[in-house]
């Protein structure tokens, strides 16, 4: 814990210069010009502007926050407006400093987004000087702004900010989706004022509902909770009534759930990580590759995609168990290691001419056909979204069932110290394989809706990028935690996918969010109730 | 006849010769200490015997059948338990859930639970907080929890690694007291202690270690009155 520190009016001016930096860096790396194009509001805002308002909202709040010092007496308002002020104005000072020397120098040697556009932007059209000073004063009016936003009462903060969050992120997910120019200003401040209002309610009736419906019955409880298990129901199954594209992306994002889930058996609940687990998917894919595609004329059986959906879970899963027996007696580092070798081995083979007139080399193999049941084809991403719901459902259902069970336990118990679990009875050899093999034959089921989603497989699809990115979501959604696979799925792989302008930019998004989550919220977005008691309420007594 | 016969044990790290032809017996009821100095191979020699390593030459009969070339697991249900050195729980699960594992290899519910009762009532402690994650527990509440840990196993013989380590002067005499209340219902304890004169003044029996060999051994009484003992590991002259 911190001690009680006093103020400093130095810290609102190293908030403000972070947060200049941070506005620096997305506009020299492009994001901010890249977004240009992007309307929240039609023709008002777009959300290159967004990003900087963000980079301005949230490094003023800290400081209006921070001019209450941690255990400190509360600040008089003067001061927590006068920090937040001097924060947007570092920031724009920063900017301004850019522009300044911008015109001066031609930047673009090495910064390639530094362009007239962006200096244009930043200066409000006006050029140097006036642009400058308006930029300042801008900079001073955010922070004053969301300085008074930090001394509203609690409520009415919360809302104003909910308000405020909802427009950027519906209108980019409206406009992602329908290939729309953002929302209409009438219609963005209708979302401002309903969300506000909603979370306004929200919060001021929760309770007394909650309170209320638990004072009822435990039948009619029952009937509640199934109600709203039927509606979310409803709600996943009515998602593809979006489109023909949106349906692609839940396709995808539904198969790294399935990753997900997967490798939270081997990372999150036995703590073997695992940095190999695209292999078990590249089996999956190539043997419903194999026993369904045309091309492959060797092998003797030809057969529909459930008929060998089986078989590339079977084979996933046998791989799991065989690549677990050299790993048996690894821990840690050295562990992931041997895995990602193993993974680049599977893609390498893959790749390899030894075994190109099996299963084609770089050129990898097509024609491989949709799914298809009693006749109904499922040959659009809509259709494909219900196996892959189903296939997540399922292993969901896995998942969970494995945690609450004495295996669970197990390997809980290997996470946590191996050489005691061994002498409290545990077989690690039988335990730690089962884990892989679970793990192996979830990555394996998704690889083999992959292979029919896409009807053609290529090696080079199987990198180490996957096993990463599928890391990244379970720690992102939170270590062991199911729920928190699909939010990590959901932002990680989803969003992504629909903000197609920053495909360049996702591994450094990757890599901003996980430092910063690793900083501020180790134990992930939506963590399993254990773990989030180890991280930050060491104190005793409650563990349940 | 004795319950655990090691005969001239060999053990090694790699290459490091850790023990050197070691021979130990603990018979029925008896508290039986080792004692050495840091890096003897102490340790070395209880993890011998749960499995955790195996011998390269030698034989360890448990009951008279041989149980050396056993994996842990399957020795833990011939009736050996450990507590390991240096208060290894499992930290991110709760004490209940702890002391729960202790009993994993063990299919009677009846008498788990009243061994759980029984570790709660030699450790009221742990029963205060068996809702708290063990890592957050104190070290002494650790070193409680370990000790019930590797008594839910229902042992005939428990192996302690060090149990007084780091804990203060009213604590460790609390420990002691209940490793002689565990024996004294009937378990056999092997005892691997810093503490020699503690450990020797409840011990039947005692050897003493010197860089992976045994250099003397006798009752507890003995090697309480042996010069050379009391000049080495007592500190007095
Ligand atoms: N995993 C290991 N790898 C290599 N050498 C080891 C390993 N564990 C122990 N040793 C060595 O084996 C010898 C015996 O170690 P052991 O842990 O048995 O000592 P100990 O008597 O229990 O000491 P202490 O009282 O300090 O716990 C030491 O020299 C130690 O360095
Ligand atoms: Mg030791």
């Amino acid at each position: 814990m911190k001690s009680a520190s006093k103020f400093s009016w130095m810290t609102p001016v190293t908030t403000g210069l972070i947060g200049g930096v941070v506005a620096l860096f997305l506009s020299l790396v492009g994001i901010v010009e890249a977004s240009l194009g992007r309307y929240v509001i039609t023709g008002i805002l777009s959300m290159g502007q967004v990003f900087l308002l963000a980079v301005y909202a949230i490094f003023a709040v800290q400081a209006a926050q921070k001019a209450t010092p941690e255990h400190g007496e509360k600040a008089p308002v003067y001061r927590t407006l006068a920090c937040a002020a001097i924060a947007g104005l570092m920031i724009s000072i920063v900017l301004a400093l850019l522009v300044v020397v911008g015109e001066q120098i031609d930047l673009r040697g090495v910064f390639i987004h530094a362009t007239p556009v962006l200096y244009d932007l930043l200066t409000f059209g006006l050029g140097v000087p006036q642009g400058i000073f308006v930029l300042l004063g801008f900079g001073l009016l955010m922070g004053i702004l969301f300085g008074v936003l930090v001394l509203l009462p609690k409520a009415l903060r919360k809302s104003i900010g909910v308000g405020l969050i909802a427009v950027p992120v519906l209108s980019v997910t409206y406009s992602a989706l329908f290939a729309g120019r953002g929302l209409q200003l009438p219609v963005a401040i209708a979302v401002f004022v309903i969300s506000a209002v909603a979370i306004f309610l929200w919060d001021r009736f929760e309770k007394p509902i909650r309170t209320r419906s638990q004072a009822l019955p435990s039948g009619q409880q029952r009937t509640m909770r199934l109600g709203v298990w039927v509606l979310a129901g409803l709600f996943v199954l009515a998602l593809p009534l979006l489109g023909s594209y949106p349906s692609e992306v839940l396709v995808i994002t539904g198969i790294f759930v399935l990753m997900g889930l997967g490798l939270n058996i081997v990372v999150g609940y036995a703590g073997l990580l695992d940095l190999g687990y695209v292999a078990f998917f590249a089996i999956g894919a190539y043997v419903m590759a194999i026993f369904t595609s045309p091309e492959i004329t060797w092998f003797p059986i030809h057969t529909s995609f459930w008929v060998a959906l089986p078989f590339a879970v079977l084979t996933a899963m046998l791989a799991g168990a065989i690549l677990g027996i050299p790993v048996l007696n690894m821990r840690g580092d050295y562990l992931a290691i041997v895995t990602l070798g193993f993974g680049e081995i599977i893609r390498l083979v893959a790749l390899s001419d030894w075994l190109k007139p099996l299963i084609g080399g770089s050129n990898g193999i097509t024609q491989i056909p949709k799914p298809t049941t009693f006749g109904l084809a499922f040959d659009n991403p809509q259709k494909l979204y219900y196996i892959v719901v189903i296939g997540c459902v399922i292993a969901a259902f896995i998942a969970t069932r494995l945690k609450y069970s004495r295996l669970g336990r197990n390997w809980m118990a290997i996470r946590e110290d191996e050489d005691v679990a061994q002498a409290m009875g545990i077989d690690l050899v039988r335990n730690k394989l089962l884990a892989f093999a679970t793990g192996a034959a979830l990555s394996g089921l998704a690889g083999a809706i992959f292979a029919s989603k896409l009807t053609s497989i290529y090696p080079h699809s199987f990198n180490l990028l996957v096993s990463i990115n599928v890391l990244a979501v379970i720690i992102v959604g939170g270590l062991g935690s199911i729920p928190g696979v699909i939010i990590g799925a959901v932002a990680l792989v989803g969003l992504p996918e629909l903000l197609r302008e920053f495909a360049e930019y996702r591994l450094l998004v990757y890599g901003a969010v996980l430092v910063f989550m690793m900083l501020r919220r180790p134990e992930g977005l939506l963590p399993e109730a254990r773990r989030k008691l180890e991280l930050h309420e060491m104190s005793p007594d409650v563990a349940e | 006849m004795a319950l655990l016969e090691a005969n001239d044990i060999h053990t090694f790290y790699g290459a490091i010769h850790a023990l050197k032809g070691i021979t130990v017996t603990v018979d029925k009821g008896e508290i039986v200490t080792l004692i050495g100095a840091n890096g003897a191979g102490k340790t070395t020699i209880l993890n011998t015997i749960s499995g955790i390593l195996h011998p390269r030459q030698g034989t360890i009969t448990l009951d008279g059948e041989p149980i050396h070339e056993l994996p842990a697991h399957s020795i833990v249900t011939r009736g050996v338990s450990q507590s390991p050195e240096g208060r290894r729980v499992f930290g991110r699960l709760s004490v209940a859930e702890n002391l729960e594992m202790g009993a994993f290899t063990r299919k009677d519910k009846e008498g788990i639970k009243r061994d759980l009762e029984h570790v709660y009532e030699l450790f009221p402690r742990l029963k205060e907080r068996r809702k708290q994650l063990a890592g957050t527990l104190s070290g002494g509440e650790q070193q409680m929890l370990a000790m019930g840990r590797a008594l839910m196993a229902s042992p005939r013989l428990l192996l302690l690694d060090e149990p007084s380590m780091g804990l203060a002067p009213i604590l460790v005499d609390l420990i002691f007291d209940t490793i002689k209340e565990i024996n004294a219902e009937g378990v056999t304890v092997l005892l691997v202690e810093q503490n020699a004169l503690m450990a020797l003044s409840i011990a039947h029996r005692a050897y003493v270690l010197e860089t992976g060999s045994i250099v003397l051994s006798g009752t507890g009484q003995e090697l309480l009155d042996d010069p050379e003992v009391m000049k080495a590991y007592l500190g007095m002259d």
